[in-house]
């Protein structure tokens, strides 16, 4: 049993269902009791679906249980396979029908529906949403895909997108311009706007693009194996990424690495004078695994960032985070427990957070400036104008997204300068934008949490706030140390106490600011 | 008194029910935690369930991300399933590590969920180990806001009867009202009937479990939600006696509320009117307005909040509009009687759902406003019908006489932003 407060996913059948969503021909019969439909929603509000989902609920109650929950299943298989006429259907249990062991895969095989019945194992209480979605897609792929003959020219699949993806809706349109500059077809894309009878052609590919491993890798697997296409390991987001798909996809289909850069933007903008500011900005990095993997290169080779603290929410690619964090000299927060993330950032003292609608909460807590990098997706991550994350056009959302919460470069020095200015003063927040300063919590519902880690009192001014019970900050380093802007005092702060330890220093003064200063200056 | 109100010779209250099984397109008891938790601000609410439930709670949430929220969810993971001794050690682990963080808590809910149930997790005896455990600083309490057991606004219910039993004894000569509603509407009620001379008012649930009201054989109660079935039988088996009346929406279903109580407790007529009148001509003033846009319009009720019938009463009774069909995820006639007494037979009437069968009967007939849940608004907005969430009924202040008005509009708006929309940007 583990307390929850927020969740960075929901249950594995909530993954089924964004791959059924996704397509179109393909109806999902989920045995579930009432109130599991509040998964619609998602759909319809959050991404505003104009369809409901294709998924048929049992909808069993209690009554029902010592009778027969069986017969309820079928029959709402039935009603469903003559009412949507589906090219194929997935069926499976949400968490409390597992425990009913009503096996909706057998049940529905005895059945004689005239389409394939592909039954989904997705064990509730073990795996989580984004296994649901890797899970589905490649039982999908496994029950309809064949080996087949290959086009004539070179085409490849596009495998990963689905509903309720951050931002997969304007990536295929990334993906499908990068392939059309180097003269690839595109054979299919799913699960996204696929149907069953596009999954069996999969197989006429010449190999396939992995847009997001969380919702794929499997199928990519199967079909490696079974169908002998080989797919991409690059995820195009970011500058560097891009290249190196390119290269990637031009070797795997045989062809020259063509690629139309006069859409980019991105390193200019970042090279032009008004961006030094951005030079060593600190950023956690939090989020799903691929993305998190793209933002921390970005950050570092395209921002000019310095990543203080990266981590995923995904334990199935826990691996390749840790490494990662290794490469940057870091270790890796693997951990799906908001509170945890929430005292990693704050220990970190972030000048910036990349990472999910979660994050920017704790940001707004911080007051640290937030920008969205992942699922889980909320309704402002369905933005009704283009804004890819991946190839040329990705690039440069991004670089506008990154620093949008920041202040600019003239406005942090003209905030240092009149730092005592009406509309300057410290509370005033570093952005009309995300990061306001920690007050900003009583505002966000009313109520201050009663926790010991209110995290926020860290972050604040507060002497007892040191961290440490032997170094005493003299009244004078306390003042100038107010003196400096807010939204960097934190690391003023930290940098000071770790220099003066170094030192043996058990008491800051003005003195030892300044020299922790100069031994930090870069 | 004066003003007696027309009850149609032939009401909806003897009319047919249609029932039909199938899927559901409801929440379950659950979500109710999202506003009893405001209100009841000394108490946590733990869900023992799976990870499907709190994913549930932060999706009914949607925004409402706060620090540390005072409810969670206990996810049971497969090694809580596979023995009972483990699971309730478990629990107690987690309550007693959640109780030491969070000292501000003097209430507990332990509330049961579809897979507790199924495993028969014994969430009462659970509640029962851990109030003495726990005693004398904190409570705890159980019950199911199971979708097997229980349909969205059900939760309240269910929390609000487990409260019940261990409301203190008293004899005192006392109104009860009972529901959850915004501290604004509540004072409002509160303040039109002391004005009438109607007292000591209690409310349940108070803010503070310090102050939960007593209850015994002199208690009278009005019920302020029609959703409180069990609540009520519970109050009833503790002596309580409940003044039946239709539910305050609207100027004529406040009037009538009011009404019930001020005979029971003898407030004169002339004392009745002078309360009431100004407030009455405001929300008539109020509702005269929406009514406007929503007069002659038809309006087609799916089952979600269990506020559509006393709803199609205000709207068709006040606002002019016409039911084609008003269904309730369950109809409980002893609480929603006086409501339905009201409405005349024409509208069909139905107790839960077959969603499929539902939506071909509301293309069928083409009703200018579709009050449904969010998981149907969008999907049949793109079919070109109006649609009225219900869930915005449960958390906007809806009752009494000066939030008429908003209520009506709240029906009216989505009609008005049709009319405003130029055809030619409207959506396909």
């Amino acid at each position: 049993m583990k307390l929850t407060v927020w969740t960075y996913e929901g249950p594995p059948h909530v993954g089924a269902m964004r791959v059924a969503t996704a397509m179109k021909g393909l109806h999902y019969v989920l045995h579930a009791p009432q109130g599991d439909t509040y998964a619609d929603l998602l759909f319809t509000m959050i991404e505003r679906r104009n369809h409901r989902p294709p998924v048929s609920y049992t909808t069993f109650e209690g009554r029902d249980l010592g009778a027969d929950t069986a017969g309820i299943f079928k029959k709402t298989c039935m009603d469903a396979y003559e009412r949507f006429k589906p090219q194929a259907m997935i069926v499976g249990a949400s968490c409390t029908a597992e425990l009913i062991q009503d096996d909706p895969g057998g049940l529905a095989e005895t059945m004689g529906i005239p389409v394939p019945v592909i039954a989904l194992e997705l064990p509730s209480y073990q795996r989580k949403e984004n296994f649901g979605t890797d899970e589905t897609f490649y039982q999908i792929v496994k029950g309809l895909a064949r080996p087949m003959d290959r086009t004539p020219e070179v085409t490849c699949n596009i495998l990963g997108p689905l509903a309720l993806g951050f931002r997969h809706r304007d990536d295929i349109e990334e993906v499908k311009a990068l392939l059309w500059e180097m003269g690839i077809g595109v054979n299919v894309v799913a699960p996204f706007g696929a149907t069953p009878m596009d999954i069996t052609t999969l197989g006429q590919a010449h190999f396939n693009v992995a847009m997001y491993p969380e919702h794929c890798e499997t199928a990519c697997r199967h079909l490696e194996r079974v169908c002998g296409q080989p797919f991409t390991r690059t995820v195009p987001i970011g500058v560097g990424a891009t290249h190196d798909f390119v290269a990637e996809v031009a070797k795997l289909a045989g062809v020259e690495p063509r690629t139309d850069l006069s859409r980019l933007r991105q390193p200019w903008w970042s090279a032009s004078v008004d961006s030094t500011y951005l030079t060593g900005k600190r950023v956690f990095v939090f989020g799903d695994a691929t993305h998190v993997k793209a933002a921390a290169r970005i950050a570092r080779d395209e921002m000019g960032f310095e990543v203080v603290g990266l981590g995923c929410y995904n334990r199935e690619f826990a691996r390749d985070i840790r490494d990662l964090a290794k490469e940057f000299g870091l270790t890796a927060l693997i951990t799906d427990d908001y509170l945890e993330v929430e005292e990693a950032i704050a220990a970190a003292v972030p000048e910036m957070i990349l990472g999910t609608q979660m994050e920017r909460h704790i940001g707004k807590r911080l007051g640290i400036p937030c920008a969205v990098i992942s699922a889980p997706v909320h309704v402002q991550d369905f933005p009704a104008r283009y804004s890819p994350q991946m190839g040329w056009e990705g690039a440069n959302v991004i670089f506008d997204t990154w620093i949008h919460p920041l202040v600019m470069g003239l406005e942090e020095h003209l905030l240092h300068m009149f730092r005592d200015d009406f509309e300057f003063h410290d509370e005033a927040g570093p952005s009309h934008h995300g990061g306001h300063a920690p007050v900003a919590m009583a505002e966000a519902g009313g109520f201050t949490p009663q926790t010991p880690e209110s995290l926020p009192a860290k972050m604040n001014d507060a002497p007892e706030a040191t961290g440490s019970d032997v170094m005493v900050w003299l009244a004078d380093a306390e003042k100038e140390l107010k003196k400096i802007p807010f939204f960097v005092r934190g690391k003023a702060r930290r940098n000071t106490e770790t220099f003066a330890a170094s030192q043996g220093i058990s008491q800051i003064s003005v003195e030892t600011l300044y020299e922790a200063k100069a031994h930090y200056a870069r | 008194m004066n003003n007696p109100i027309a009850i149609p010779a032939q009401s909806c209250r003897d009319a047919p029910v249609l029932k039909q099984r199938g899927q559901r397109e409801v929440f379950c008891g659950l979500t109710g935690i999202i506003w009893l938790h405001r209100k009841m601000q000394d108490a946590f609410f733990l869900v023992v369930g799976s990870r499907t439930c709190a994913h549930l709670l932060q999706s009914a949430a949607g925004v409402m991300i706060f620090a540390e929220p005072r409810f969670g969810t206990a996810i049971l993971e497969e090694g809580d399933l596979a023995g009972m001794a483990d699971a309730h050690d478990e629990l107690d682990r987690e309550v007693a590590r959640l109780l030491a963080r969070r000292p501000d808590i003097k209430q507990l809910f332990l509330v049961g969920s579809c897979p507790s149930e199924v495993i028969k997790l014994d969430l009462a005896r659970a509640a029962e180990r851990l109030t003495i455990e726990h005693a004398p600083h904190v409570r705890v309490l159980n019950y199911s806001g199971s979708g097997i057991e229980t349909t969205f606004t059900q939760g309240e219910d269910a929390c609000l009867a487990s409260m019940v039993p261990v409301l203190p004894a008293t004899d005192a000569r006392e109104l009860m009202l009972v529901g959850a509603l915004p501290d604004v509407v509540e004072d409002q009620a509160v303040k039109l009937l002391t004005d009438m001379g109607v007292g000591p008012i209690r409310v349940l649930p108070a803010p503070r479990s310090a102050a939960m009201p007593g209850v015994g054989d002199n208690t009278v109660y009005a019920l302020l939600q029609p959703f409180l079935s069990d609540t009520a039988a519970a109050l009833d088996r503790r002596g309580a006696r409940m003044i039946p009346a239709p539910f305050p929406f609207g100027e004529e279903g406040t009037t009538a509320w009011l009404r019930a109580i001020a005979d029971e407790f003898g407030v004169d007529a002339e004392t009745f009117e002078r309360v009431t009148a100004a407030p009455r001509a405001r929300a008539r003033k109020a509702v005269a307005a929406a009514a406007e846009t929503l007069s002659g319009k038809s309006i087609f009720f799916f089952p979600d909040s269990q506020l559509e019938i006393p709803l199609a009463r205000f709207l068709t009774r006040e606002c002019g509009m016409e039911a084609i069909e008003i269904s309730a995820p369950y109809i409980h006639k002893g609480i929603v009687g006086p409501d339905m007494d009201l409405i005349p037979a024409g509208p069909t009437i139905s107790e839960g759902q077959d969603v499929d069968l539902q939506l071909d009967r509301a293309r069928a007939a083409r009703p200018d406003l579709t009050v449904c849940g969010l998981g149907l608004a969008n999907p049949l907005e793109a079919e070109g019908l109006s649609t009225k969430w219900a869930i915005e009924l449960v958390f906007t202040p809806v009752h009494f006489y000066e939030q008429a008005g908003d209520l009506a509009a709240l029906f009216a708006r989505p009609l008005r932003r049709k009319a405003i929309l130029r055809p030619q940007v409207a959506a396909e």
